[in-house]
């Protein structure tokens, strides 16, 4: 792994040198040229990003690449997935190795401001919190006085979890290792008392573990995480795009229209809000410098956010989530979309 | 055959020059540099404009920002609330250390094995022969993980912990022992210590010109053991011998008090020692091979006894031969300190890439990163040669 990193921060230096400044519409252009997205995902987080038993990559950051890629190819299996570590994810982004990275990132403000990136809308609202093994018997984060706890480095995880320990005044000791395989190795193994992780994480992580009921999910969140999308500044037509194909999904879930019902939408709906959405009055994929039906195709492709949701994170999946706060704000939760008109 | 010389001598200012081979070479040198300096600066300015057009920060201003995340173990003491640049302190500091034991470690080990192999006894030469071919044709990264493997799963939780001893204790959170506590009585038995080096080295001095004004020998080795075991021992017991240890207590989660020695560290520093001794190994047994076996013979025909023969005609000629690669086994031990960063010990990259990847600076860190491995390696090799042209031999 420190292999990779080393080599990502060689390419970055490499094509840092070499690459000429962006341009608007560089990336556009590149991606039809190509005939193919470039992906950066996760190395392997069940419910976001992960390879299947036969190697095709599923997932909920999965599914927002197959959907840019439809939008834009009209054929979600145009992408190529790169699996990217916590620390090689911004690199591989600056020095123009993936087109966009979809790989369940946090938007803060350092990132936005001195790492060169744009973040696209939201696509799921985490918070973190800590798994422990059921046997310790502590019930509450509070109880975590002096234990030792496993985490991933180069992440916001690793800050938020020095940050609440010192205003707690409460102490710990920290194993970080940055394989993921390894760092859930060594939890398991008893290294440490506690896993601290994203709660969606921590669900996934659970659910590859020998037992998964000896362990339990502490009830406190203790950090805003919100995990969206994000693509290099300096070319605003590709963030156009890919903020407004997340948006698309999270509407479509608004106007109902999923991909069961969507041919039938199209031809049917007398609903104007719907009609320019999936192209059937054109116009919206002319201002993206797309075909009309690029929304159409998205929702064809992986459904509308809602059934994205289902699909891999959902409650009868193994991660088991409730929608919560990534519900639709019409239901209470934050999913919003900014009108496609 | 007429060969028209002439031409040649005529030639005068740039042809003349062109044609002296001397001034040709020099001409070629200084073009081949300059193109280099070239390169250098294209890609340095390209890069810094490509960086600033893509509005990702540059410089090392980050070092004195907060840094925000926790470190496990430190020589030095920090905080999450200290800066970039005391985190990299601490990361450096933590590769020393893990370099430093593990050299003088692999060269105990490696040369005791080197030995072993050339037993005449053949179970033990076939054992020091499979020790050495497993341990250096496994690939060192695995070998981490096997050791972290084995310290962190075999071993019990700390509710659990093996108690060796009173106050010992071993889990899968470390190996704890008890720490003596803080007495004036440990700052008399280092000046103990110290005296008792400066007699033994006055000592030696002394039974040598002795040895040679008189031919008498004098048991210096015995005597020096003596003196280094019994002066701070004597100091102890005039002190009051006083006898406080801290004992490492179950409390809560883990073991508070005393000294801890971290899985990560142990997985590591277990893991480069073996494997460099590995290679040591060979060297020795190579350099031991290198003596003319009639050296050896010419020795014993003399009449010195066994250890002699080994201690003043065989290893003095060995270690010209020993010395300069293991020179670079050396630093490829405090290379492979870095692969720290695969089982969690914080260790330069490991720390450094935290930095890296919370700043986004990415060049600044690797510079860094290669400008500290560079001088622990230059100031390796500096030393080993110092020691290699001592213990050449002299002519005379």
């Amino acid at each position: 792994m420190t292999l990779k990193s080393f080599l990502a921060a060689g390419a970055f230096v490499a094509a840092s040198a070499v690459a000429m400044p962006a341009i608007a519409g560089e990336t556009l252009d590149a991606v039809r040229d190509r005939g193919e997205l470039r992906c950066g995902v996760n190395t392997g987080l069940a419910g976001f990003s992960n390879p299947d038993s036969e190697g095709n990559w599923q997932g909920l950051d999965v599914d927002v690449c197959k959907a840019i890629a439809a939008s834009i190819l009209g054929d979600a299996d145009a992408v190529s997935y790169t699996p990217l570590t916590a620390q090689q994810r911004f690199t591989a982004l600056q020095s123009g190795e993936v087109d966009v990275l979809s790989r369940n990132t946090t938007w803060t403000l350092t990132r936005d401001t001195s790492l060169g990136l744009h973040f696209a809308p939201i696509t799921f609202y985490d918070g973190q919190g800590f798994m422990v093994r059921k046997e310790l018997g502590v019930e509450s984060v509070h109880d975590l006085d002096g234990a030792t706890i496993c985490v991933q480095p180069g992440t916001t995880t690793e800050l938020n979890l020095a940050d609440f320990f010192r205003a707690n005044e409460m102490d710990f000791e920290p194993v970080v290792i940055e394989d993921f395989e390894e760092v859930n190795a060594a939890y398991f193994a008893g290294r440490c008392d506690a896993y601290t992780t994203d709660s969606s994480g921590l669900a996934s992580v659970r659910s590859t573990a020998p037992d998964p009921t000896a362990h339990m999910i502490l009830p406190e969140i203790i950090s805003k995480e919100p995990l969206g999308p994000a693509v290099r500044q300096g070319d605003d037509e590709f963030f156009n795009i890919v903020k407004w194909v997340v948006y698309a999904l999270i509407e479509a879930e608004e106007y109902g229209v999923n991909s069961e019902n969507l041919e039938e939408m199209r031809e049917t709906s007398e609903n104007p809000g719907i009609k320019r959405l999936l192209g059937a009055e054109p116009g919206m994929g002319e201002h993206l410098d797309l075909e009309e039906d690029w929304a159409y195709n998205a929702i064809e492709a992986v459904g509308n956010y809602g059934e994205i949701f289902e699909r891999n994170v959902g409650p009868d999946t193994d991660l088991g989530l409730e929608r919560g706060i990534n519900g639709l704000w019409t239901d209470g939760g934050l999913m919003y979309a900014m009108p496609v008109r | 055959m007429t060969v028209p010389t002439g031409v040649e001598t005529n030639r005068t200012g740039v042809a003349a020059l062109w044609h002296d081979p001397q001034a040709r070479s020099i001409i070629y040198q200084a073009v081949a540099l300059g193109l280099v300096i070239l390169a250098g600066w294209y890609l340095f300015s390209n890069t810094l404009q490509n960086l600033e057009e893509r509005n990702i920060s540059t410089g090392f201003g980050f070092l004195d920002r907060s840094a925000g995340f926790s470190i496990s173990e430190s020589l030095v003491s920090y905080e999450a609330s200290d800066t970039y640049g005391r985190a990299f302190l601490v990361g450096l500091l933590n590769t020393l250390q893990v370099a430093l034991l593990g050299i003088i470690l692999a060269t105990i080990l490696g040369t005791i094995v080197g030995i072993l192999r050339l037993s005449t006894n053949w179970l033990v030469a076939k054992l020091a022969s499979a020790y050495v071919e497993i341990l250096r044709n496994i690939p060192v990264l695995l070998q981490l993980f096997v050791w972290y493997g084995v310290i962190t799963i075999t071993l019990p939780s700390p509710r659990q912990a093996f108690e060796p001893m009173p106050g010992v204790f071993l889990s899968n959170r470390g190996f704890m022992i008890p720490a003596p506590v803080d007495d004036p009585v440990h700052g008399y038995m280092g000046i103990a210590l110290l005296l008792a080096i400066l007699l033994s080295l006055a000592l030696r001095a002394w039974a040598r010109r002795r040895q040679n004004r008189t031919g008498l020998q004098f048991p210096v080795f015995p005597c020096s053991l003596a003196m280094i075991l019994a002066l701070p021992i004597i100091a102890w017991m005039v002190g009051g011998a006083p006898v406080v240890f801290e004992l490492p207590i179950l409390e809560g989660f883990n073991f508070q008090g005393g000294i801890t020695l971290s899985p990560e560290f142990g997985a590591l520093l277990l893991g480069l020692t073996t494997y460099t001794s590995a290679f040591i190994a060979e060297i020795v047994r190579g350099g031991i091979l290198g003596v003319d076996h009639g050296q050896t013979e010419a020795a014993a025909s003399l009449g010195l006894r066994r250890v002699r023969v080994l201690r003043f005609i065989v290893l003095p000629q060995a270690l010209r031969l020993i010395v300069p690669p293991t020179t670079s086994q050396y630093l490829n031990l405090t290379k492979n300190s870095s692969l720290a960063v695969a089982i969690g010990y914080p260790d330069l990259v490991s720390v450094g890439n935290t930095t890296l990847n919370q700043t986004g600076q990415a060049i600044e860190a690797v510079t860094i990163f290669m400008t500290v491995y560079l001088s622990f390696s230059l100031a390796i090799s500096v030393f080993m040669n110092w020691y290699n042209s001592r213990i050449a031999l002299v002519e005379r």
